[in-house]
């Protein structure tokens, strides 16, 4: 319980997605012009996250590593996180339709986003690690956690910069800046802040 | 022997219609592999081959694809060609596999690759789309040696491993810059690259 714990509070700050990683950059910055949207936008990763990464797990554990087939790893998260996605959005368009209205497009397209699949193939990483390890993933409540704490970790990146980027409108940026540079720029000011927390222990 | 239209289709990605910093597509590699020149090479050849490879399929069988299932579709096809990079290059560059982990995986998800099979091989023939593939993936190739080009040069005084910065520069007291290491110099860098890309071509454009 510790451990997860650790590895929950860790991957929203020490090992963020977007800060340390890059992991579903596009989206991060295509869609965080206003905190709204890129509020739903982040929810909806969370929620992604959290159903695959799981799955994701079992599969590695139960299908792949015993059959040694960990070659097709690439192929077979892909197709569940598509599949899982296709899923979702059928699950949340029929039960709740005011949420499917507030996530919109970006259910389908999370489908294709890195934070995802990137989520995976780190778990599958960490799974070979030493059970000391403070980045081993040792079970099914450890990866939840870890797909809970990246989607978190995310979400606060996303909501940051959406932030951030509704003040700038009012800046006086040089042209050529405008837009994507200056929004790089500032990503990379918030990921130094966010160095920060890499010496974080617990 | 190239129409003009076909030379379009190859170097404008090169420059103008960049797949990273006009169309801000495949950010998220471009970024974590650029710490060394030598990664980045190999990550810039790879997605070249896998989206030309993939451009081509594509367009072959985009008659036979239904519209419904098409982005799995798409994934599967994307998903077997880089698990083939992949393991060609475990078995012929482990190193340089093992600097790239995760992120070599994620070419699959690289929205490169999804933007260009939706945005041209789905519409177009497959020599078309075999050299809207190349420009992209060189494009994208580009972006990635010039941001770890500056990157190793500044970080650790090298170049592809060999040491660049002479000796007698660091007894001077010259120091590497650590910060160059860390992965908030590759968005800044990023943001700089897009920001002479702009200027430059802005002016042409007047």
């Amino acid at each position: 319980m510790e451990h997860a714990l650790s590895l929950f509070v860790r991957s929203i700050f020490a090992d963020n997605m977007i800060f340390a990683y890059f992991l579903g950059m596009c989206s991060y910055l295509a869609v965080s012009k206003n905190v709204k949207t890129s509020a739903g936008l982040g929810v909806a990763v969370t929620f992604v996250l959290v159903v695959t990464l799981p799955v994701n797990y079992l599969l590695q554990t139960l299908v792949l590593e015993p059959l040694h087939l960990e070659y097709l790893s690439f192929i077979l998260f892909i197709a569940v996180i598509a599949a899982i996605v296709q899923l979702v959005e059928m699950v949340v368009e029929k039960y709740s339709p005011s949420l499917y209205a507030s996530l919109g497009i970006f259910l389908p397209l999370i489908a294709v986003n890195c934070a995802i699949m990137g989520g995976s193939l780190f778990m599958q990483q960490r799974i070979g690690l030493p059970a000391v390890d403070a980045k081993a993933i040792t079970s099914l409540l450890d990866a939840f956690m870890y797909a809970l704490g990246s989607g978190l970790g995310w979400f606060l990146a996303i909501v940051c910069l959406a932030g951030i980027r509704e003040k700038m409108e009012y800046n006086d940026v040089p042209k050529p800046l405008q837009g994507l540079g200056i929004t790089f720029i500032t990503v990379g000011l918030m990921a130094m802040a966010f160095m920060c927390f890499s010496g974080l222990e617990i | 022997m190239l129409s003009q239209k076909t030379k379009d289709t190859l170097l404008g990605p090169l420059n103008a219609n960049n797949p990273v910093v006009v169309q801000i597509l495949g950010i998220c590699s471009a970024l974590a592999v650029t710490v060394q020149l030598k990664p980045a090479l190999v990550m810039g050849i790879a997605v070249t081959i896998i989206v030309a490879m993939s451009n081509v399929i594509v367009s072959l069988i985009r008659n036979t694809i239904p519209m419904r299932v098409r982005i799995i579709v798409q994934l599967v096809v994307v998903a077997a060609l880089v698990t083939l990079v992949s393991e060609i290059l475990k078995a012929f560059a482990y190193d340089v596999a093992m600097q790239l982990s995760v992120y070599l995986g994620l070419i699959i998800t690289n929205c490169i690759l999804m933007g260009r099979l939706e945005a041209f091989a789905m519409t177009n023939n497959a020599w078309d789309s075999l050299l809207d593939g190349l420009g992209n993936g060189l494009g994208y190739a580009i972006i990635l040696v010039i941001v770890a080009f500056v990157r190793e040069l500044f970080g650790s005084g090298q170049l592809l491993g060999f040491q660049i910065i002479p000796q007698s520069f660091y007894e001077a007291g010259y120091e590497n810059c650590g910060m160059m290491l860390m992965p908030a110099m590759a968005l800044i860098l990023v943001g700089c690259v897009i920001w002479v890309h702009r200027s430059i071509n802005d002016k042409e454009a007047k």
